[in-house]
């Protein structure tokens, strides 16, 4: 088991410098590198800047080195710590990411929790009970959440709540809120206001969950175990819970593998829309300005927390299975 | 305690049946019809007696043991019939009337009745070890080990577990209580499902063909281990097979069944040396001998099993049956006393039909 | 009776797979609606001026958000369909245009009537279309008009045409990628798998939406919106093909050691004839069927990206570029009917998941 989590942790530093490189790539790719994108930007506001300046700069920056040795520049600045300084804020990028990032963490998760808390239960009821009146209507509720894209579906709410009730349902935070520091009163508003991106956010994921769920119970509620357990004289919600229901968890856990990193990288949608302050907006910009040293900060992250997202669920899974525990 | 002892005792000098299964019919409601998986059985077991089920796969063997047990489960539903079942209190209940997840028939689930399932290793579960869902069972159930009332305690229903491993002929039984069923062999699966059976001190075991899914020579084990704690425990087993020797080792008494209906049943002996019912014979015909001719083909059973949507009128056995007559096609034949302690349902013994 | 039924088993003997699996879909009432209105849909697609009631970049500033203006089909019993005309007053205190339907001045509508002239297919021009105006010099907007005073639902007709081959195309791609890789990972084993599963794999841990809203930040400015259409699909694609991949390698791995793939082999098949005449039959109509699957989620990737900026770029249209006008709530409370493309993108998505399940279940014709 030991041996098993050190080979996934070994390999995570490895992935990152394959994702590291990718990621340099794909900043760089747009023609010109960030300096045309200021000069650009300088020249729109009016005010310009000699070619002195952006030789020097572009020196400053190593812009003027090959492509291998920038990304190494890159690589070794970020080992120290060292995000860059972002153009578009004139601040380092560090200090912009991590002002954002908890708060991203906490949408992601908190979506995570509620996803679990509502398409568990969910899938259970619908497998123990098919083809009943409330089976029919998660089923139609299931379907209709998968197939709506979570932006819409925070676009949809925040008009009924605007035009209907008008309240604003944007943001994390009430306007009193957004800039103060934290206290108990700022996290209980931070509740109040993040379960509704929260769902929003894992709709899909929510829906998706709870018909493997289903469909995982319903497989596993047909295994001679169950005759077993039920020729033992168990109680039967007390059966279903300790025996069909642990083992249709297992695949149920190995969904968080591609979930929660799906999450984190999907917020950014729904945080876009809903204007949360999110690593996904800054990023969105980022790209849209070139700001590249920033954009690949974050791209960086959020490849970090997949992988984590990943290996968190082969270390529970291998927990939770004795089959894959025992013979790793 | 002893008052009840006397009370088997007598029950078993007057040879009253531990289990009384009547006209049960057994029925599953699928989107493409109705199939009537057990159609009129009736059978009785006598205490400490081997009861031994024969019949092809489909013909409702297990699903009449399901239906003992109340575990038929949707869409297959029990229409009518009667199961009386003695408990070890001397009082005679009908299982059918018993609701399915009541607390009765809970107590009688793995208490008094159990089960030997057909597949040792998809019966347990794999993410449990061994030990603890055969543990489980003895604490649902630890009135049957209690001793002055006393609650048992998990360490105490380890401890019996082990010695039920022991009693199995489970070696290192100290180490295998901790394993899952994947890291033990097919014949140790079976043998700590048996323990698991027994765990409760049954009075009626039900094995749904315990040996179909192990290579032969444990298949011996196995059965001589049965027969053995059959013997110790003077426990009544109903053995469900479609292995004619295996019936010929295990069972004193046997049931043969086609299409969920009871074509003859009698003592082992006359079942095998003077089986009534022309699909017994053909049953027989079909089992190789050592000293049949070689190099010729075992005689089959003509035609194939039936569609079950498509039940064939009258005796169900009649489009494959050799002695097939006219009234075949038209009543369903009774199960009618045919000889010593022998009934068969077939109209070539005698005239009288299911009432339609 | 028994000799009807009979007859009825021999035919389900004889019959082909491709037929059994129609047979077993047939019997999913949802599923075969929802593929009655995805044959409608990708009718729009070859046609879409056909379906549309105005040029879809028509614009007229004074004629911005003009809510919807419903068909009525019978005028005085006789069935002689009309929409109410819309009149504009501006508020005096906000100066903002208010539109008030008047039902007594109504425009008749007429089907299969004239109005502006259009290619199909890029090959022969008309001017036939399905809902036109019966005074062509009218404007009517059946689904509203947006700020720039386009019709909405002539819009929505050109943004099917664009989402829905995007969604076509892109999972032809990852079909094509994925059979051929997962096929030859499958079939060759060894080296070849392994790397082509790292590369899988590696893949499949990539955080998507951020990675292509990168990519497609990575498209030169420059670039046609023919060229932004063809490397977006690309890029959906790329990640798109991972999970078909793994499927038909498991497929392949499985099938490799079937009886009837060894008779073939020792038959003197070749490679080639054994892989495309024995192995990929039997598993082709999962692949049909995860492909049905994998549509939608194309879909929804490809709106999410244009909502955001960084997908099909205007002038050309996609549901999601159409809902990027729906991205602001006050101009949205104003005008809801600029959220109409979402909901075609929901019943569309919706379509494919019914249509693809129903297909799943289908495809194992033996498994009942």
């Amino acid at each position: 088991m030991t041996r098993y989590i050190a080979q996934r942790l070994l390999i995570l530093p490895l992935l990152m410098v394959i994702y590291s490189f990718v990621i340099f790539l794909i900043i760089q790719a747009p023609p010109g590198d960030f300096l045309t994108a200021y000069v650009a930007t300088l020249a729109s506001s009016g005010s310009s800047i000699s070619a002195d300046q952006i030789a020097a700069l572009r020196h400053q920056y190593g812009l003027d080195q090959p492509f291998l040795v920038q990304y190494f520049l890159w690589m070794q600045n970020l080992l120290h710590g060292d995000f860059g300084l972002s153009l578009e804020y004139q601040r380092p990028n560090a200090d912009l990411i991590s002002e954002q990032l908890g708060l991203t963490l906490a949408l992601a998760l908190f979506s995570f929790v509620l996803t679990w808390a509502i398409a568990v239960p969910a899938g259970i009821y619908s497998a123990t009970h098919p083809r009943s009146l409330i089976d029919h209507v998660l089923t139609v509720i299931n379907y209709v959440g998968v197939a709506t894209p979570n932006f819409m579906l925070a676009l949809i709410l925040m008009w009924l709540a605007f035009a209907y009730f008008d309240i604003n349902v944007s943001g994390l935070f009430s306007p009193e809120f957004v800039d103060a520091p934290w206290s108990f009163a700022r996290v209980g508003d931070l509740l109040f206001h993040i379960w509704l991106p929260g769902l929003v956010l894992g709709i899909a994921g929510t829906a998706r969950l709870s018909r493997i769920m289903r469909a995982n119970l319903l497989d596993e509620l047909n295994k001679p175990y169950v005759v077993t357990a039920r020729a033992k004289g168990m109680r039967e919600w007390r059966l279903v819970l300790r025996y069909p229901v642990r083992l249709a968890f297992n695949p149920l856990v190995s969904t968080i593998g591609w979930y929660l990193p799906a999450l984190f990288s999907g917020s950014l949608i729904v945080a876009t829309v809903m204007n949360l302050p999110n690593i996904g907006p800054l990023l969105l910009r980022a790209l849209i300005n070139q700001d590249m040293y920033l954009a690949g900060g974050i791209l960086l992250i959020y490849s970090f927390l997949t992988i984590v997202g990943t290996l968190l669920s082969d270390v529970l899974l291998a927990l939770l299975d004795p089959r894959i525990r025992v013979e790793s | 305690m002893p008052l009840t002892r006397i009370a088997i005792e007598g029950a078993v000098n007057q040879q009253t049946p531990l289990l009384q299964v009547r006209d049960l019919r057994v029925s599953f409601q699928l989107d493409e019809g109705v199939v009537r998986a057990v159609d009129g059985t009736s059978f009785d077991v006598m205490p400490g007696q081997v009861l031994g089920i024969v019949g092809e796969s489909g013909c409702g063997k297990s699903v009449t043991m399901k239906a003992i047990l109340q575990l038929v489960d949707r869409p297959g539903r029990i229409d009518t019939g009667e199961i009386k079942f003695l408990r070890s209190d001397g009082e005679t209940v009908d299982l059918v009337k018993l609701p399915p997840r009541g607390a009765m028939i809970r107590q009688i689930r793995g208490g008094e009745i159990a089960l030997i399932p057909q597949e040792p290793m998809a019966s347990f579960s794999p993410v449990h070890t061994v030990g603890d869902q055969i543990i489980e069972a003895i604490l649902l159930h630890s009135h049957r080990w209690e001793q002055g009332g006393r609650k048992i305690s998990k360490r105490e229903a380890r401890k019996i577990t082990i010695g039920l491993f022991r009693d199995v002929g489970i070696s290192m039984p100290e180490q295998r209580v901790d394993a899952y069923s994947w890291q033990l062999s097919g014949g140790l699966r079976q043998r700590a499902m048996i323990a698991m059976a027994l765990s409760c001190k049954p009075r009626l075991l039900i094995a749904d063909e315990p040996t179909t899914a192990i290579d032969v020579t444990t298949q011996a084990q196995v059965l001589a281990l049965l027969r053995d704690l059959q013997v110790k425990y003077n426990t009544a087993i109903i053995f469900i097979t479609h292995d004619l020797g295996v019936i010929a080792q295990m069972a004193s008494y046997v049931v043969v069944m086609y299409l969920g209906r009871v074509m003859e049943q009698g003592p082992v002996d006359a079942i095998f040396h003077a089986p009534k019912h022309p699909y017994t014979r053909a049953l027989l015909r079909s089992i190789p001998s050592m000293y049949g001719q070689t190099r010729v083909a075992l005689p089959v059973i003509s035609g194939t099993l039936p569609h079950p949507f498509n039940r064939p009128p009258g005796c169900p056995f009649h489009p494959r049956c050799a002695d097939v007559m006219p009234a075949c096609s038209v009543g369903v034949p009774r199960l009618m006393p045919v000889g010593d302690d022998q009934l068969a349902s077939c109209f070539l013994h005698h005239n009288e039909a299911e009432p339609v | 009776m028994s000799g009807t039924s009979s007859a009825a088993e021999d035919r389900v003997a004889i019959a082909s797979n491709w037929r059994l699996v129609w047979w077993r879909f047939r019997r999913h009432r949802l599923a075969m609606i929802s593929a009655g209105l995805l044959i409608f849909m990708y009718m729009i697609v070859l046609a879409p001026d056909f379906f549309s009631v105005q040029d879809p970049e028509r614009t007229d500033a004074r004629q911005a958000f003009i809510p919807v203006q419903m068909i009525h089909f019978f005028d005085d019993g006789s069935l002689s369909p009309w929409v109410p005309t819309i009149t504009g007053k501006r508020h005096p205190v906000t100066l903002r245009m208010e539109w008030v339907a008047d039902p007594a001045r109504k425009v008749g509508v007429r089907f299969f009537a004239r109005g502006y002239s259009y290619r199909v297919l890029g090959v022969f021009e008309t001017n036939v279309h399905l809902i036109a105006p019966a005074d062509p010099t009218q404007r009517i907007f059946l689904l509203g008009s947006d700020r720039l005073g386009r019709d909405q639902w002539s819009r929505i007709m050109h943004g099917t045409q664009t989402s829905m081959t995007v969604g076509l195309v892109a999972v032809a791609l990852s079909v094509i990628l994925g059979v051929v890789l997962g096929g030859l990972s499958g079939y060759v084993g060894g080296k070849t798998d392994q790397v082509i599963q790292r590369i899988i794999e590696l893949l499949q841990s990539v955080p998507t939406i951020p990675i292509w809203l990168a990519l497609s930040a990575a498209l030169p400015r420059d670039w046609t919106p023919i060229q932004v259409f063809f490397a977006i699909t690309v890029i959906l694609s790329l990640v798109g093909w991972t999970t078909l991949g793994r499927e038909v390698r498991g497929r392949f791995l499985a099938l490799r050691e079937e009886d009837f793939v060894l008779a073939a082999r020792l038959a003197g098949c070749s490679r080639m004839r054994i892989i495309l005449r024995h192995m990929v039959p039997t598993f082709a109509s999962h692949i049909i069927a995860t492909s049905s699957l994998a549509i939608p989620v194309m879909i929804i990737n490809e709106t999410s990206l244009s909502f955001l900026g960084l997908g099909i770029r205007p002038p050309a249209i996609s549901w999601g570029v159409l809902l990027q006008e729906a991205q602001n709530i006050q101009t949205l409370a104003l005008a809801p009917w600029l959220l109409t493309p979402g909901l075609v993108v929901i019943v569309a998505v919706l379509a494919f998941n019914l249509v693809g399940d129903g297909l799943r279940d289908a495809a194992d014709p033996y498994s009942n």
